[in-house]
């Protein structure tokens, strides 16, 4: 321990202050001088290292005991808490026990230890790049020598990656048919079907003010890609006083009477958009707050979305079921580089 | 060592330990490394244990961790649920959610587990979180842990990884929801977002690959990253020994504190135990994840309240607090910088600084030695101040993140707290900035004010000539020590434009970025008291006394 | 505490069984008694001190004969006695002032008062009536096809379990933790203020119900402890901080105090 504790006193002011070293005076713990209080301090440890075992014996009594399984939802729910407050007691058991004794029992006055600079030697430097010349010399690739053998190695070792990286990134995508995205299940004729189970939607069914999740009909059916298909055509059918409504131009045969459909999938990063404010024909996305008008073309009207939802065109088959005249007349959902091409 | 071998009473367990070291150190050398470990010596300051809190929690994830796989199926085949529980009976769900629910509810203690390894994580995250942010208010990262920072860094953005993809695991549908943004900011890179899209999840949306593969990555790649990182992170600390907060006798050429073995084996060992306890506290008290409230995941479905976990908010309220109005098409092509910019752009530079801060503030103070002393806060205001406006600007994205919840609590209105957001996104850490420079500088007034007068005792004097005074009490050495042993530095001087040959020197444009750099650190500074500055005030003092005694105080506490 | 609260799954199944026979019985007595008492016959009686009751307490905004106000408030012609149990019996009616979000505040007025004023109303003309106890009863109902129908239709704004959670503009769709069945019902019925319709062929009167048995299981407690509100992600990251960090911290404070 290395403390220069120089007090300057009169003469000249020095340029600055000096370091008065670690403080010699170490203020002594109660157990440092009172033997009553570290058997104190030790019976203290003792006491929290055995509620460290109780701990435990209450988690495995907890497991023993435990009533979990079947529609138990008070047993799950015990089980959890009893074991979990066992668990948490033999943990800080054993916790505070070890730091109260380092507290109160281990020493607590500082000692010092010095540090040596991180730099190597400058013998130790030169040595290195000596074993380095003569390695390089006795390799025979010395500065400036076998271009050719450094080139091509440096070439071999770069590129061989790719023989691994090649295969494996090529099957990680699939069939790579980017395409997909631009198609879903809506063709003409299909039926529009509620969600989840599938039956179908009478126009009459459709009053003012109501919202139907829509799936395509046959989605259910569906032996492959099902969470695909639905992740692109889900839709909300809505109806509103066909006043209320503002048809756009070139849509007019879109909508039926009031009734129209959008894409549910939000054009801003892809959530279901679904918050349907009746009064406002306001439609919410709950993720990030994109609202689009729905009286308007689904225009945006707040939020970090550009574009208005894509509209489904739809009509009314004899039977009085709603069906799509066509699919999308644009991908659905997020932006993508190649959306327009 | 020595001291047992006296003690006869157990000289046969002695004797046995003193061979078995014996055959160990013979096959390993373990013995020098004992030597060099046993006593090593770490200052002591609770500050000094975030990243132990973040090391613990991580044990912890490994532990629990282990114990889920055993339950876990990492598969997104569609199963009919077959469990009791009411509210999902007869449901079509993956194979991974099934068995998500199967041991919450079937597997005793299977919850538990679950929800110490959620709980952990976010443990995890925020004092990793919070470990930096001490390393850098206390200028920890400087030479020569510059590595150790870009190490820690690492270590964070990890945990990050490790986070998200546990989050998703289950595949329910929150969680679904989130993976749909992730897909959605990815598509919006330019050229290669549908690629992208594509080979992460093995095709369309949602696919069927996905699951599996976040599981390699969640329970090897990242957990094996973040082990090997982690060794190396405290190979470092030990090389280089640890910081210490400036005070009396403590250098940069030594550590002063308290030995490893036995008290720090005892406070930290025993520090695990609490973290772990703190932890399963938090397990049996609060339900995290309830994943059968969401569902399994569909496409459909989307419920109030869908947000990541805390670590990733701050990229979902960027997300919207962005307007929407830039979105462009460019020769057919579509570029969403509405996306782009949050989810992508922003997050980049904002790691980016962080990840290069040790050597961005380099570039300002010029310095080369080895730091070993840590700065209070306060004596570098600058850095101080662009941390608290780091700070700040994360938080504005957060409370955006979750604005709908904000909303709801407070009776506002999500669009106004959005615009209001849009407007203190900015304003805010530019204000915090100022502020917090500020009061720096004003503490490192005040502790020149200490210094120079001493301590407010509150006793007051009254003098004959009826002057009153208060009596202030030196600082001791020690004291005084820690409020003027820093460096107040200067600006860096930028050498002339030309050499003597009169040519335009080489490096001149980033010498002079490096000294514009350097005044916005250093141009405001408050310098620390002098001895001379000291005399000075002390010969004012006394001259003070002086003049009251020659009036004769009525107070005799003046007379020491 | 909460665990007692929780146990009565168990304990209070003599409880419960008991309590569904005597409603049965209940609801059996009054089948064969007051069914034409439901709103659609409602006595004469009754529809003039409804029309009274209207008259001093609604008709400022909705007008004399409840033709309603461009701007201010709705006709309620046809709205039917399920959205006047729905408004008033939950205090949403009548409002302090015009706007977008009606506040739930309390009633002021009583069963019968609230049964005259949706007589007088339903005698306007003809609209959905309030829904007897079967097709509000939670122990008749699927909660499984109930958290599909919820899922899909509801949570979005009610939030996963029915939290509740923030509309556009300030509003806000609420909690429905102390919602009564009945008034969960009507408000699909007839799709109150901001809330869309759900009429019967979107969601049929047993998807109704499926969707209370749902919301009902909720109140039976969270398996993993306390709930947090169910905001989700938000609320467990700020217990994270606070509770987490703050005792773990509180820890390290302790360990590096020196002892006394």
């Amino acid at each position: 321990m290395s403390t220069d504790n120089v007090n300057h006193q009169g003469g000249a002011v020095d340029e600055e202050f000096t370091d008065p070293g670690v403080p010699a005076d170490h203020r002594p713990r109660r157990a440092d001088v009172d033997p009553k209080a570290a058997n104190r301090a030790e019976r203290q440890v003792a006491a929290m290292f055995g509620l460290s075992v109780l701990g435990t014996v209450i988690a495995i009594a907890a497991y023993v005991m435990s009533d979990v399984g079947g529609d138990n939802i008070a047993g799950v729910q015990n089980s959890t808490m009893l074991m979990g407050l066992g668990l948490f007691l033999a943990m800080i058991g054993i916790g505070t026990g070890a730091i109260h004794w380092a507290k109160t029992l281990m020493r607590d006055h500082d000692m010092v230890e010095e540090r040596h600079e991180l730099r190597s030697s400058d013998e130790a430097r030169a040595g290195a790049v000596d074993n380095l010349k003569e390695g390089a010399k006795d390799s025979g690739i010395g500065v400036g020598r076998r271009g050719l053998l450094k080139g091509s190695l440096v070439t071999a070792l770069a590129i061989a990656p790719l023989s691994v990286l090649v295969p494996a990134i090529g099957n990680l995508g699939g069939d790579w048919n980017v395409s997909k995205f631009r198609h879903t299940m809506w063709k003409q004729g299909v039926r529009l079907a509620k969600d989840p189970d599938g039956s179908l939607i009478k126009a009459s069914d459709v009053t003012i003010g109501s919202v139907f999740h829509v799936i395509p009909d046959g989605l259910t059916e569906l032996e492959h890609h099902q969470l695909e298909e639905k992740a692109k055509a889900v839709v909300l059918l809505i109806r509103m006083s066909p006043d209320d409504l503002n048809v756009q131009p070139g849509r007019e045969d879109w909508s039926f009477d009031g009734i129209v459909a959008y894409s549910k999938i939000c054009t801003h990063v892809g959530c279901p958009v679904a918050l349907y404010e009746q009064q406002t024909h306001h439609l919410l996305c709950p993720c990030h707050q994109s609202t689009f008008d729905v009286a308007n073309g689904a225009k945006v009207v707040f939020g970090p979305a550009k574009r208005a939802l894509p509209q489904l065109p739809i009509a009314v088959d004899d039977e009085g079921y709603i069906i799509a005249k066509d699919d999308f007349n644009e991908p659905i959902g997020p932006s993508y580089w190649e959306r327009l091409k | 060592m020595t001291e047992v071998k006296t003690a006869p009473t157990d000289s046969r367990l002695n004797r046995a330990a003193g061979s078995t070291a014996s055959y160990v150190d013979e096959r390993t050398s373990i013995g020098a490394f004992t030597k060099f470990i046993a006593r090593k010596i770490f200052p002591d300051h609770w500050s000094f244990m975030l990243g132990e809190i973040a090391l613990y929690s991580f044990v912890v994830l490994l532990l629990s961790g282990v114990i889920l796989t055993a339950f876990f199926v990492p598969s997104m085949d569609i199963v009919e649920y077959e469990g009791e529980f009411a509210q999902l009976k007869g449901l079509e769900m993956s194979r991974a959610f099934e068995s998500t629910v199967h041991m919450s509810f079937e597997v005793p203690g299977g919850l538990l587990m679950r929800q110490i390894h959620h709980w952990a994580a976010l443990i995890f995250t925020a004092s990793i979180v919070t470990h930096m942010a001490r390393i850098f208010f206390t200028g920890a990262f400087r030479k020569p842990r510059e590595l150790n920072w870009l190490v820690g860094f690492t270590l964070m953005i990890l945990s990050l990884a490790a986070g998200f993809t546990g989050y998703s695991l289950p595949d329910d549908v929150l969680s679904g929801n989130g993976l749909r943004i992730i897909d959605g900011v990815i598509k919006s890179i330019p050229l290669a977002g549908s690629y992208i899209s594509y080979g992460l999840f093995g095709g369309e949306f949602p696919g069927e690959a996905l699951i599996p593969r976040m599981f390699t990555a969640h329970i090897l790649l990242i957990p094996a990253l973040i082990l090997g990182l982690i060794a190396l992170h405290l190979f470092l600390v030990f090389l280089h020994k640890h910081t210490q907060y400036p005070g009396g006798g403590r250098t940069d050429k030594n550590v002063v504190g308290l030995p490893l073995f036995p008290v720090y084996m005892a406070k930290a060992g025993g520090f695990f135990f609490v973290v772990f306890g703190v932890i399963a506290l938090l397990a049996a008290v609060f339900q995290i994840n309830p994943v059968w409230n969401y569902g399994p995941y569909d496409p459909s479905p989307v419920s109030a309240g869908t947000q990541p976990d805390w670590y990733m908010l701050f990229i979902d309220g960027a997300l919207r607090i962005m307007p929407g109005n830039f979105e462009y098409v460019i020769g057919g092509f579509t570029l969403s910088l509405n996306v782009l910019i949050p989810a992508v752009v922003l997050p980049g530079l904002f790691f980016g600084v962080l990840a290069l801060y040790p050597w961005i503030e380099a570039w300002a103070t010029g310095d080369r030695g080895e730091k070993h002393v840590l700065d209070r806060p306060r004596n570098a205001p600058t850095r101080t101040a662009l941390g608290v406006a780091l700070i700040t600007f994360y938080v504005v994205l957060v409370l955006e993140g979750s604005n709908d919840i904000v909303a709801s609590l407070f009776s506002l209105s999500i669009n106004d707290l959005t615009l209001m957001f849009r407007i203190t996104v900015i304003v805010l850490p530019i204000l915090a900035f100022i502020i917090a420079k500020r009061l720096a500088m004003g503490l490192q007034r005040k502790d020149r004010e200490l210094v120079l007068h001493g301590h407010e005792t509150g006793r007051i004097v009254r003098f004959d000539n009826g002057e009153y005074i208060e009596v202030h009490e030196p600082l001791t050495e020690q004291e005084r020590w820690v409020r003027v042993s820093y460096d107040a530095l200067k600006p860096r001087e930028l050498a002339p434009e030309l050499n003597d040959r009169g040519v335009r020197r080489k490096g001149y444009r980033w010498d002079r970025f490096k000294a514009a750099w350097s005044r916005f650190y250093f141009e405001d500074r408050v310098e620390p008291v002098t001895p001379a500055e000291l005399k000075a005030a002390e010969e004012h003092h006394a001259h003070e006394l002086e003049s009251g005694k020659k009036a004769a105080p009525e107070d005799p506490a003046i007379h020491p | 505490m909460r665990t007692v609260a929780l146990k009565r799954h168990h304990r209070a199944a003599p409880l419960i069984l008991m309590f569904a026979l005597l409603a049965g019985l209940t609801m059996a007595a009054s089948f064969a008694r007051s069914e034409p008492a439901q709103a659609t016959v409602a006595s004469e009686d009754a529809i003039q001190e409804g029309q009274k009751l209207f008259a001093a307490n609604c008709a400022t905004c909705h007008g004399l004969s409840a033709q309603g106000q461009d701007g201010v408030a709705p006709t309620l012609v046809g709205v039917g006695a399920a959205a006047v149990d729905f408004q008033v019996g939950t205090g949403r009616m009548p409002m302090q002032a015009s706007g977008p979000q009606a506040i739930a505040k309390d009633v002021q007025f009583n069963d019968k008062q609230i049964a005259q004023l949706a007589a007088y109303v339903a005698s306007l003309g003809p609209g959905p009536s309030v829904p007897d106890a079967e097709a509000v009863d939670a122990a008749l109902g699927d909660p499984a096809n109930g958290m599909q129908l919820f899922r899909t239709n509801c949570s979005m704004c009610h939030g996963s379990v029915g939290g509740g959670g923030a509309l556009s503009q300030g509003k806000y769709a609420p909690a429905l933790w102390a919602t009564t069945p009945t008034h969960i019902y009507e408000a699909m019925l007839v799709g109150p203020q901001s809330m869309p319709v759900f009429n019967d062929a979107n969601m049929t009167p047993e998807d109704k119900r499926d969707i209370i048995a749902f919301l009902e299981e909720q109140r039976d407690g969270a398996p993993g402890g306390l709930s947090l509100g169910t905001i989700g992600p938000v609320a467990e990251g700020l217990w994270a901080w606070l509770l987490g960090m703050g005792l773990i911290v509180g820890f390290t404070v302790w360990i590096g105090v020196r002892s006394s």
